[in-house]
């Protein structure tokens, strides 16, 4: 493998089992992932976009183990995530650390913000104890907090300072990896832009890699080097950040390029509106899954499932609008 | 707060900006309160009010609603919230109007003070008008209405589509029940055969294509779009005069907001009414509205046309704002621009400019006073020191003396 890259995720695959009365056969399954592959290289960002529902976090979810993988693997720097037993696991834990989407639930209300970031920091003996307050005080000053809040508690706080707290935890670890679900939805757009500068600043301190999960495609566009668009499960284009906004070429991702509102009353968008909503992941259409609520579907998009297939260098769709050879 | 946290507290850094009250405090002010309450809510209950007394005259024939020095406070037990605090704005018939701001600057309390919806009793609306003129051209004070008056105007001539569509609907009912009790409520003569052929046609109008399959569901089984569109419908079936959208599609998907922003556009010519669209998306504002008015921290700091708001804003909030949302104008490389700081404390509100802190452009007066609205078109206003009395800029004039 390329020491590049420090995530590989080969054929990532998690189904929910759907508990029905049946009597123990066709169990029918929620294929929340299905067959995702990608890699990220050391000290990049990748954006996962989708809609609701289409697997995002799922994703970001398998890759730490939070959900046992049903296949596939998970490969990072060069350990196999999916198959290590859970004692060594947990030694990889500081490595990966996750930032979550809503920073009222994710913190505990009784503990105060230093026993908060420092909890893990004990636990895995990242630095001795003598110069655990020092070191946990630097986290907070690198993530933006002042050393007085180290014995408040997270209530006395808002939703911008929270998402600092939240980001200081993970980085107190010192990971090599860090996921991002949806960490700005819950802000408004003045504290977006500081949680976003934030983020940059310490990865360009640190050399973080991030994997970037949200539905904002601006944000994406902003803060990502590579982008991974997910529909219903399925990877339907990936690629450089600059190919996929310059030439997007699956039709789902024109149609969500398309979608986002400018600011600029004077710009008329050429909006592609899709019809209806995303299909159930129970049952998912045959062969393309966007095929139902695709503009340019042709019969071959309910025979076959197209793969995904690079057409310039660093630019994978799957669609078959273009030759599948 | 224990002697223990205290001593904790000052170990770390003498310095700690927040006041926490007492026990005692705490108490005053609730007592303080209770009385103020008191004497709002005997005027809002009311019974038997001429109707005199609540009828006005419109500044201008052509709106459907003017907000004048509307002030809304909540008297909660750690302080007085002054959650509108002075706001003046107009909403035009057919016309989109877009109220812009960030979480908790008082725009979902504007709207649902129009509606006289605000979490009684402890908000009330304390001064100010909001002038409403209905079909006849009749105009009432929506301040001064009774509450049994209020019920005739809610719902059917003033409509309201709510941000969580899950929760704005009753999950125990079916849609179609739902639907036909506002048109049984408000239409005369209605029977629930009319109610349901008008629920129906109202369906038709959403763009909902399984319509008896919808009208027979329980919201749990639409989907987040599906529900928005029932919504809508929901608010039109009594052809209202004026739709209230609060974030209408924050909770949805692009692919769907995109679906939803359609629609209302399309309701708006079909129904010839005006929408007062709340949201925080500057990109929702630019599409869809008219004009635009900016809150912050309950006042208007900008309002004006959405052309003059975006290729000529004046508040540095409102270019901070625009600034600082990723898009083609900032590529990855260059650091976002942020507004830096958060909304002050909404109870204790200096009476100097309330940007004062966060501002990259803040002089001496700033401290001071709060600014006076400026004009510098027959529609454009910002409150700011920036600025002199006829729109000039200041910071220029200084540059020239030097």
């Amino acid at each position: 493998m390329n020491n590049d890259d420090i995530l590989i995720v080969n054929n990532l695959k998690k189904y929910y089992p759907v508990s029905k009365i049946s009597f123990g056969k066709n169990k029918s399954y929620v294929k929340a992932v299905d067959d995702v592959s990608f890699t990220i290289k050391r000290g990049t960002t990748m954006g996962l976009v989708g809609e609701s529902g289409c697997g995002k976090t799922t994703v970001g979810r398998t890759i730490l183990r939070l959900h046992e993988v049903t296949d596939g693997q998970v490969i990072f720097d060069g350990k196999d995530l999916s198959e290590i037993p859970s004692r060594e696991l947990r030694k990889m834990r500081p490595q990966i650390q996750m930032i979550f989407q809503d920073p009222y639930s994710s913190l505990s209300p009784r503990l105060p913000v230093g026993e908060i970031i420092g909890e893990a920091v004990k636990e895995h003996k990242i630095v001795p104890k003598e110069q655990y307050r020092s070191y946990i005080l630097k986290v907070m000053r690198d993530c933006g907090l002042q050393p007085q809040y180290y014995y408040r508690y997270p209530h006395e706080f808002s939703g911008g300072q929270r998402q600092r707290i939240s980001i200081a935890r993970a980085v107190a670890l010192n990971p090599k990896f860090i996921i991002c679900d949806e960490p700005l939805s819950a802000l408004d757009v003045s504290i977006q832009a500081q949680i976003i500068n934030l983020m940059k600043d310490l990865q360009e301190q640190y050399g973080y890699t991030y994997l970037f999960i949200s539905h904002d495609l601006s944000v994406v566009e902003y803060i990502s080097d590579t982008i991974g668009v997910m529909y219903l499960g399925s990877m339907m284009e990936m690629g450089d950040k600059k190919r996929i906004f310059a030439n997007p070429m699956h039709p789902y991702t024109k149609a969500l390029l398309s979608a986002v509102p400018i600011s600029n009353p004077d710009v008329k968008m050429n909006r592609i509106i899709l019809k209806g909503d995303i299909p159930s992941p129970i049952n998912p259409p045959s062969g393309c899954k966007f095929r139902t609520r695709c503009p340019h579907a042709m019969p071959i998009c309910a025979e076959k499932k197209p793969v995904l297939k690079e057409y310039e260098e660093g630019h994978k769709v799957a669609c078959h609008l273009y030759s599948q050879e | 707060m224990g002697l223990l946290d205290k001593l904790k507290r000052g170990k770390i850094e003498g310095v700690d900006n927040t006041t926490y009250l007492t026990l005692k405090d705490e108490r005053r002010i609730s007592k303080e309160n209770n009385k103020i309450i008191k004497k709002y809510e005997k005027e809002n209950n009311r019974k038997n009010v001429s109707e005199e007394e609540y009828l006005t005259q419109m500044m201008d024939p052509a709106n459907v609603v003017e907000f004048d020095n509307l002030h809304t406070y909540f008297f909660t037990d750690v302080g007085t919230v002054k959650s509108v605090n002075g706001v003046s704005f107009d909403i035009p018939q057919g016309q989109i109007v877009g109220v812009v701001g960030e979480s908790g600057c008082g725009k979902s309390v504007t709207s649902l003070s129009l509606m006289r919806l605000v979490q009684a009793p402890t908000g009330q609306i304390v001064s100010g008008s909001i002038r409403y003129q209905d079909k006849d051209g009749k105009c009432y004070d929506i301040t001064k209405m009774p509450k049994d008056r209020m019920l005739k105007i809610r719902g059917k001539d003033i409509a309201m589509i709510f941000q969580e569509p899950m929760t704005s609907l009753n999950p125990v009912f079916k849609i179609g029940y739902q639907m036909d009790e506002v048109v049984l409520l408000h239409t005369e003569g209605a029977t629930p055969e009319s109610a349901k052929a008008r629920s129906i046609e109202m369906l038709n109008l959403v763009g909902i294509a399984a319509v008896e399959k919808v009208y027979n569901s329980y919201p749990h089984e639409l989907s987040g779009g599906m529900r928005q569109r029932v919504m809508i419908a929901m608010a039109l079936s009594c052809n209202p005069r004026l739709i209230i959208a609060d974030e209408p599609t924050t909770a949805l998907d692009v692919t769907i907001q995109a679906q939803i922003l359609e629609l209302l556009r399309d309701i708006k010519e079909k129904i010839n009414g005006s929408i007062m669209l709340i949201t925080h998306d500057l990109g929702v504002i630019a599409e869809m509205v008219d004009t635009v008015v900016v809150m912050y921290a309950g006042r208007i700091i900008e309002k004006g046309t959405v052309r003059e708001i975006f290729h000529n804003p004046k508040h540095p909030y409102t270019i901070g704002l625009m600034k600082s949302k990723p898009g083609s104008h900032n590529t990855k490389g260059d650091r976002l621009y942020s507004i830096k700081g958060q909304v002050p404390n909404p109870i204790n509100m200096p009476n100097h400019c309330y940007f004062y802190n966060r501002c990259d452009k803040a002089m001496g007066i700033c401290s001071q006073e709060y600014p006076g609205m400026i004009q510098f078109s027959p529609t454009h206003f910002a409150a700011c020191h920036l600025y002199n009395e006829d729109g000039s800029d200041k910071s220029e004039e200084e540059k020239e003396r030097r």
